[in-house]
């Protein structure tokens, strides 16, 4: 199916398809697999459901951070073949350009300093909202000038060249803000410019008082998990529309079908990369601020581990594929939450990675990947 | 004092560069005796000026240590050379390797001074029964083509597990024979003392390289296949999934003397400048001899074109896995070096950022140039982690995490700029090809050798 040259042709004798010998193995092997996931999850749904629903929605929340880090990805591969090493530290950037901004800066309060009659709730949504737009913009920028002096001069040279920078410029960014005139090497708490609230449910929806615990069986949720759920799709229902109905969009597909041909019919691919690279910073600095709220501890080596995450997730929903990045995403949320709760918390990056190597043993274009095009 | 410090630095890494280039000429030379007495000499040399005259030595305590991290750093940048540099799969997880390789020749010491031999017997054991069963199973697989990846994978799994699970209860039952001679730490028996021990040291070290390769064998098997790019995550995947299990060591994994991110202590140290420099040679000769056989030259036509190889008949797939547990056997026996000098274990180490370390000496000596990856781990070491770190020190306390914030820099000046390496294609002495055009000359046919002339050429 993924190698349209080894369909059978009739009369040669030789390429009729013909079954793998002992397949079967590793068939069974995965299905053994499979079989042990559900079990454990199974059981643990059985055992106790609202344990396993918290499980469901820190995940969900995972999930939906992973998404928007995943698109930046799946575009950038889709277009120029290269694994961006460097975007999960685009991510760390975005968290820490908001810690700044409010721990520093204060800026998320300017309205009410500008405007004292404002009221409050207005005041905040306006100031994160500033907030959330410093650190995109701030993550475009560095996400171009990255693409400009790092990946340009290499777009011919082999693609590993392209990645050994890509590492480079991540180390670049992490070590250079674990200095200590940037930042510190260490964790730090993250201040945020809005107040979280949590509530339960249990006989409907209850709100949670600082100091009374929620009774035993209720499931929790905050507003910082509804704000990561509506923004990611937000961020999914923009991309959809950009890459479909602009004319951008178009470039956008013509380039990472062919390049060739893309600027033999006029399109600038320089730019058109430039943006790809563009948009997708601004996805992950709109994550990484959402992900320092949500997560409140922040260091340098933050976007390591979620960028490696989200790009496992990316190759999942298949490389290239808007909605598969949010399929991949949402199913590696699950897959690290219901880790850590059913199995062992330090597990979880090992679960990730042989996501990674099954997805590309058994379907290597992912869930919504399509079959490599045959190029000229 | 600075500028005194300064030249005495740079004098020494001058002479320890050109200390290479004798050792590596003299190994090159066509006389047999010319050959072991150079090598004895270049042993001696360093051996005298590690030797403590009257509180005078030439190379003082920083200066060995740094000797030591450079030999150990020279055998994991040439196995990461290998399977980067000459068959052009990224890999990201040679620092992974290098831990196993660390952590299990560590243990097999450790238990063994401790009146323990089950750690020495259950991996000797287990890497004899393992070998047997992934040759068993090769040769089993063999009959069939075209199976699955994941087919074959989960056979060498369950013939692995299999033989690991025997290998622990035959330990376990050979142990009481072996522990009474042991002793305690306090007072060593016969086997854990004096030559004995040193004996025990390097079956441990090969040990330690043979278990590593047949974890790259079951780890390589699958993910060879990926291709260049995804194989190369999923080996930065498995560098940090190895650093987790040490961090867990006694938790998850059933080891409490590995005391988990602790770190383990109390590790005997064995390393002497001997076994560095003999294991620090055995790498260098098996990589030479084996990328000068038809088989290297298999392995750097695999990278230079797949295609073409296979028209020529090669096996892609056995080549690129040969290449990684070949080049995981040298980390591995890196690794068990470094164990046995630092004496102290701790999963910081074997961190996975740091593990970008021999990546960039491999592209700082030159792709394809084992030369370059010899004389660029000895620069690095001495130069970046010895001269600069004591020099940045007395600009301030901040100042050595500079080195870090400068490496990525000249790496991507490196790729930039200079993309074959600082010195490129060049190799010395005993690392020069062999003159095969000479000999065809003197057998005076055509050549008839498995590789074709044009590989040689591009290689």
């Amino acid at each position: 199916m993924q190698f349209p040259l080894s369909s059978s042709k009739p009369g040669i004798p030789g390429a009729v398809k013909k079954r793998a010998p002992l397949a079967w193995v590793g068939q069974s092997f995965l299905i053994i697999l499979a079989i042990i996931v559900v079990a454990i999850l199974g059981t643990n749904l059985v055992k106790d459901p609202s344990l396993f629903a918290q499980y469901f929605i820190s995940g969900l929340q995972l999930g939906f951070v992973y998404a928007m880090i995943a698109l930046g990805y799946t575009m950038v591969y889709g277009i120029v073949k290269l694994i961006n090493f460097a975007h999960g530290d685009v991510f760390m950037v975005g968290a820490f350009v908001s810690y700044y901004c409010v721990a520093r800066f204060q800026l998320h309060m300017w309205p009410l300093n500008v405007f004292p009659s404002m009221s409050v709730g207005l005041a905040t949504i306006l100031g994160s909202v500033s907030v959330i737009l410093i650190s995109m913009i701030v993550c475009v920028v560095l996400a171009v000038t990255i693409e400009k002096v790092a990946y340009k001069p290499l777009r011919d040279a082999p693609r590993i060249a392209a990645l050994i920078t890509a590492i480079g410029v991540s180390f670049f960014l992490e070590y250079f803000g674990a200095l200590s005139f940037v930042y510190t090497p260490r964790f730090i708490p993250y201040e945020r410019p809005f107040p979280v609230t949590a509530w339960y449910i249990q006989d409907g929806i209850h709100k949670v008082v600082a100091g009374v615990t929620p009774p035993a069986g209720a499931i929790t949720f905050s507003n910082i998990f509804l704000i990561i759920v509506v923004a990611s799709i937000i961020v999914q229902i923009v991309l959809q529309y950009l890459v479909r109905r602009t004319k951008m969009g178009i470039a956008m597909r013509a380039t990472s079908f062919d390049k060739a041909a893309a600027r033999l019919m006029g399109i600038n691919v320089d730019s058109v990369i430039s943006f790809t690279f563009a948009i997708g910073a601004a996805f992950a600095g709109l994550g990484g601020v959402l992900y320092a709220i949500a997560y409140s501890s922040i260091w340098a080596q933050l976007g390591i581990l979620p960028g490696l995450k989200a790009f496992i997730a990316a190759v999942l929903g298949g490389i290239g594929s808007i909605p598969g990045a949010l399929v991949g995403a949402l199913i590696m949320g699950q897959a690290e939450a219901m880790t850590m709760g059913f199995i062992s918390t330090p597990m979880r990056d090992a679960v990730a990675f042989t996501i990674l190597i099954l997805v590309l043993l058994v379907r290597p274009t992912g869930i919504f990947g399509e079959p490599e095009q045959e190029k000229a | 004092m600075e500028v005194g410090f300064l030249l005495g630095s740079l004098l020494k890494i001058a002479l320890l560069l050109g200390y290479l280039y004798g050792l590596l000429r003299v190994m090159g030379h066509p006389k047999l005796w010319v050959k072991a007495l150079g090598v004895l000499a270049a042993f001696a040399v360093i051996q005298v000026a590690l030797t403590d005259f009257n509180g005078f030595k030439l190379l003082n305590a920083f200066d060995q240590g740094l000797l030591f991290q450079a030999a150990t750093m020279t055998m994991v940048a040439l196995g990461l050379n290998l399977i980067y540099g000459f068959n052009g799969q990224f890999s990201l997880g040679q620092w992974g390797f290098y831990g196993i390789g660390a952590y299990c020749a560590a243990d097999i010491t450790y238990r063994w001074v401790n009146g323990d031999a089950r750690g020495f017997l259950v991996v000797g054991i287990g890497i004899i029964l393992g070998g047997l069963a992934i040759w068993g199973i090769g040769a089993f697989l063999k009959r069939y083509r075209g199976i699955p990846v994941l087919s074959s994978f989960t056979f060498y799994i369950l013939g692995v597990v299999a033989a690991g699970f025997l290998a622990v209860k035959l330990g376990a039952l050979l142990n009481p024979l072996f522990a009474p001679l042991l002793g305690t730490p306090a007072n060593p028996g016969p086997l854990a003392s004096g030559l004995a021990l040193q004996v025990v040291f390097f079956f441990a070290v090969i040990f330690a390289g043979a278990f590593t390769a047949e974890i790259s064998f079951l780890f390589g098997l699958p993910v060879l296949s990926l291709g260049s790019d995804y194989f190369g995550i999923a080996t930065l995947g498995f560098a940090i999934v190895i650093n987790t299990l040490m961090v867990n060591s006694d938790t998850i994994l059933p080891f409490p003397e590995m005391k988990g991110g602790r770190g383990m202590i109390g590790i005997p140290k064995l390393t002497t400048w001997f076994w560095a420099f003999f294991f620090l040679l055995v790498v260098i000769i098996l990589m030479r001899n084996l990328i000068h056989s038809s088989t290297g030259r298999a392995i750097m036509s695999v990278r230079e074109d797949e295609t073409a190889s296979r028209a020529m008949g090669i096996n892609v797939a056995e080549n690129k896995l040969l290449t990684f547990v070949v080049g995981c056997f040298f980390a591995g026996i890196g690794g068990a070096v470094y164990a046995h000098y630092i004496g102290f274990l701790s999963p910081g180490t074997f961190d996975f950022l740091v593990g970008f370390n021999p990546l960039i000496i491999v592209v700082f000596g030159g792709l394809g140039s084992m030369t370059g990856t010899i004389a660029a781990s000895f620069g690095w070491v001495f130069f970046l982690e010895g001269l600069l770190r004591v020099l940045l020190s007395q600009m301030g306390t901040e100042a050595p995490t500079w080195r870090y914030v400068l490496y990525p820099i000249t790496l991507l000046l490196l790729i930039l700029i200079r993309p074959q390496g600082l010195l490129g294609n060049v190799e010395w002495g005993f690392l020069k090809s062999v003159k095969v055009a000479s000999r065809q000359k003197e057998a005076g046919t055509p050549p008839t050798g498995d590789a074709p002339q044009s590989i040689q050429e591009g290689a």
